[in-house]
């Protein structure tokens, strides 16, 4: 478990996740009324971040690992664990509903303290008790 | 108007960049360190720390809430810089209500950890992977918060 706790994997992640929530920034997604304006179909913006990111990380998935044979601070590179079809849809109509409820998903919730948002302390209070009860659900099964 | 105005009364540049910066972070930790860049675990993770329940002593859990915890304060921190220069100090406070975000959290965080990934997971990590059950969460997740947001609002939400 030592390489995970690493100095400069840590410390890794925290200019990763500030690239993320400058991004995140940028694009207005920290914002609920941008991410309502297009779950009411009046602005689309949010397709194209999406779009732009996730071909930013496809050509860095594609390409990377055939460069190198291991991350520059890592042991091996991962691969986003693949759940069962029905339980990554089933669990996506659920986080659908939430989403438009609230207009606010993970990232921006934890980026909006950045901005000085400090209503999504609701929502990551919302989010803790979700994945609690999300936790217990799943083993009660 | 023309069509691409219609589809972008505020233009493409802001979303285009935007993007770009969010992709160069996932895409950073993973050359850096192997990581997959998802969101949402972190909020599992983080009662790996205060519950002693199996759920959440697995391994996965446990090996990654580390780096989970300096991503998430990372996102904070660039965040702080956007507001910081760009934004010249201006906060941002949403106007949409407590309960709204109060129960969309609650739903959206079970969802989020039942399907094993978000906008963030499934939406760029999964999709960056060409995973197909990924792009059957992002076309599922968007479509019901498309007719939820609507059922919303026609409920005098906002």
């Amino acid at each position: 478990m030592k390489e995970h706790d690493a100095t400069s994997s840590l410390l890794s992640a925290l200019l990763a996740g500030a690239l993320f929530g400058f991004g995140l920034s940028l694009s207005g997604m920290v914002k609920p009324e941008v991410i309502f304006q297009f779950l009411l179909l009046r602005d689309f913006g949010l397709m194209l971040v999406m779009l732009s990111a996730a071909t930013t990380v496809m050509i860095a998935y594609k390409i990377v690992p055939r460069l190198m044979s291991k991350p520059v601070f890592g042991t091996s590179f991962g691969v986003h664990p693949l759940q069962p079809t029905r339980r990554v849809v089933l669990g996506a109509v659920v986080f659908g509903i939430g989403w438009g409820i609230s207009g606010v998903c993970p990232g921006p919730a934890i980026a909006g303290l950045g901005v000085g948002n400090w209503p999504v302390v609701y929502v990551i209070v919302g989010l803790m008790v979700g994945a609690w009860l999300e936790g217990r659900f799943t083993h009660r099964e | 108007m023309s069509a691409l105005a219609h589809l972008f009364p505020s233009g493409v540049a802001s979303y285009l960049a935007g993007g770009l910066f969010i992709g160069a972070g996932v895409a950073l930790l993973f050359v850096l360190t192997g990581y997959i860049g998802g969101v949402s675990t972190f909020f599992s993770a983080v009662w790996s720390f205060f519950s002693r329940w199996h759920h959440f002593q697995q391994r996965g859990l446990l090996t990654s809430r580390n780096w989970r915890v300096m991503y998430a304060l990372g996102m904070v921190l660039g965040a702080g810089v956007f507001t910081l220069t760009i934004n010249h100090g201006h906060a941002f406070v949403t106007k949409v209500p407590p309960w709204q975000l109060l129960v969309g959290g609650l739903i959206g965080g079970f969802g989020a950890r039942y399907s094993g990934g978000c906008t963030s997971g499934h939406g760029i990590c999964g999709l960056g992977s060409l995973q197909k059950p990924s792009l059957a969460a992002v076309i599922t997740f968007v479509v019901a918060a498309i007719i939820t947001a609507h059922i919303v609002r026609a409920l005098g939400g906002v």
